[in-house]
């Protein structure tokens, strides 16, 4: 088979710089693959995050050829022909070469009011399938981060970042929303504080996902349309006011009160 | 390597990899908002025109025919031509009635999540396309005026129904040949699939969705609502189809009105 040029980005918080290698090509290999060739002879010093190699820990995430993808889920054989460029994640800061410090996820992670469920009935709490359905599919979500990655709000604005908790999390708040045993209303807190009104809903998270999760269609839209109901409906507003139903505020949702 | 804590604020600037540039994509990534771009604009472009011409909207009783462009109709306006007049009109309106009521599918098509997405990309180029630098160096999203406005799609939603059902009965009026009974024309089909693709595109709507059932917490505990989602998901998931198909026929139900209004052609009878 022909030979491979990767031209991979190397560096770190001080600059950097692509570096080329050439190297044969092995039948059915991956992304993946060939940095662990490269890492084994040219470059032992070369960093690059993994651990599964089967798609499923969401470590190896980085750009190819400009895309975000999983370095073990992108076949050689299936990029175009021509040399292949790696870069580490755009959104988040560099530690070195392909590895990104990510921990602005687990800051947006912690921010999420948790399940607060009504107090145990006798029987204890009873779900249905068509419950659980619904929100199974944000539950494959293996946190790779790259819809965060490859969502322009704070991929191409960093001042976003404070106030924008992201495409991951707002399924998570989805999930949480659709929860028939939750009791927490996080509408305004989204609103408010999480930045949902900032996703003009152009769909790369959706378009990026490897667990192929209807992010969009099924998290955000569906999220934004509650927001409406709480916010921007005057219809919804004065059907509430009626019925005398409360909704808790934002700061009332963040706080969560032990189980 | 700088030392990581448990935080619960973020940490804004750290410095970042790769190079500074706009986008690595070797792709043809620009394709798809130059057609999106190029499509919506010959579609303005065109009902605009169409729009103003306040006449070749209907074709009436002297070809034995009652077809209306979906532009005109309801018409409303003071001086529709003979026998295309809706039955209630704004007294005093003496332009092309297109242009009152053309404010509702368009309201409803620019609020549309699709097209949000579509022109979000197309004409604003935030972003033009997935890892492609947006092109603006501030950026609010829709949490300002204008653009926090698009929470009011629902209520273009509840209007474009209403455009739906008068659509419908146009569609039905259609199979009415004047002076001779009833039965089917190109025309009467033009009608009929410009109805039902507008229908599928409002129940494939998102709003649609969420006011069928998408905003209750428990399935289990609202059956109908439950099977009322159940049934507009699958046609959710082609919106983005409908949105196109239903935008083209429109305007070619409208450019078939007026072709055969205005003599160029003949409108064939089929059975
Ligand atoms: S759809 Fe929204 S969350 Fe997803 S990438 Fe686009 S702006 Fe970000
Ligand atoms: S939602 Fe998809 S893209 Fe985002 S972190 Fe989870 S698996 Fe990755
Ligand atoms: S190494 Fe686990 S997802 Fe790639
Ligand atoms: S019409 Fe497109 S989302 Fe409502």
């Amino acid at each position: 088979m022909a030979d491979v040029t990767m031209r991979i980005w190397r560096g770190d918080a001080n600059g950097g710089n692509f570096e080329t290698f050439t190297l044969a090509q092995n039948e059915g290999e991956v992304v993946l693959d060939v940095i662990h060739r490269i890492q084994a002879t040219e470059a032992p010093d070369l960093a690059c995050r993994w651990n599964c190699k089967a798609g499923k820990c969401g470590s190896c995430s980085a750009e190819i050829n400009g895309k975000p993808r999983l370095m073990c889920m992108t076949r050689m054989d299936q990029l175009p022909e021509g040399e292949v460029t790696v870069t580490p994640m755009k959104t988040f800061p560099i530690i070195r070469d392909l590895v990104t410090d990510v921990s602005f996820n687990y800051v947006q992670a912690q921010k999420v009011p948790a399940l607060l469920p009504p107090p145990m009935p006798e029987r204890g709490y009873v779900m249905f399938q068509e419950d659980v359905e619904r929100g199974q599919e944000f539950r494959k979500c293996i946190e790779c981060f790259m819809c965060q990655d490859v969502c322009h709000v704070i991929r191409d604005h960093e001042e976003n970042k404070e106030h924008y908790s992201g495409p991951r999390f707002f399924i998570r708040y989805a999930e949480l929303e659709m929860h028939p045993l939750d009791t927490n209303d996080r509408r305004h807190l989204l609103r408010e504080e999480m930045g949902l009104g900032y996703c003009n809903i152009t769909k790369c998270c959706t378009e990026v996902c490897p667990e192929h999760i209807h992010i969009t269609d099924n998290a955000i839209i569906p999220l934004k349309e509650r927001v409406v109901d709480a916010a921007y409906d005057p219809v919804a507003w004065l059907g509430r006011k009626i019925r005398r139903k409360h909704n808790r505020t934002a700061d009332e949702a963040a706080v969560q009160p032990a189980p | 390597m700088a030392v990581m804590e448990s935080s619960t604020s973020v940490v804004l600037g750290g410095t970042r990899g790769g190079p500074s540039v706009t986008h690595l994509r070797k792709d043809r990534w620009w394709l798809q908002p130059v057609v999106t771009m190029s499509i919506l604009t010959a579609f303005v472009i065109y009902s605009t025109w169409a729009a103003f011409q306040n006449r070749y909207y209907y074709v009436g009783a002297g070809v034995h025919r009652d077809l209306i462009s979906p532009f005109y109709s309801p018409c409303i306006a003071d001086d529709c031509v003979s026998g295309s007049k809706a039955g209630w009109h704004f007294s005093g309106w003496s332009l092309s009635p297109a242009l009152l009521i053309l404010i509702f599918p368009l309201g409803f098509r620019l609020t549309c999540y699709y097209y949000r997405r579509s022109y979000y990309r197309a004409f604003w180029w935030s972003p033009p396309a997935c890892a492609v630098a947006d092109a603006h160096g501030t950026y609010t999203g829709e949490t300002r005026f204008p653009l926090i406005m698009q929470n009011v799609h629902r209520y273009f939603f509840y209007a474009g129904l209403v455009f739906n059902v008068l659509l419908t009965i146009d569609a039905v009026e259609a199979f009415r040949e004047p002076g001779l009974g009833w039965g089917v024309s190109v025309g009467t089909i033009v009608l009929c699939v410009n109805a039902a693709l507008l229908w599928l595109y409002s129940l494939s709507c998102h709003a649609c969705r969420h006011l069928c059932g998408g905003h209750v917490k428990s399935f289990s505990q609202h059956k109908i609502r439950h099977r009322l989602w159940k049934l507009v998901t699958p046609l959710n998931a082609k919106h983005m189809n409908f949105a196109w198909a239903s935008l083209f026929v429109v305007a070619l139900t409208d450019v078939y009105v007026r072709l055969v209004a205005s003599g160029a052609l003949t409108d064939y009878k089929l059975f």
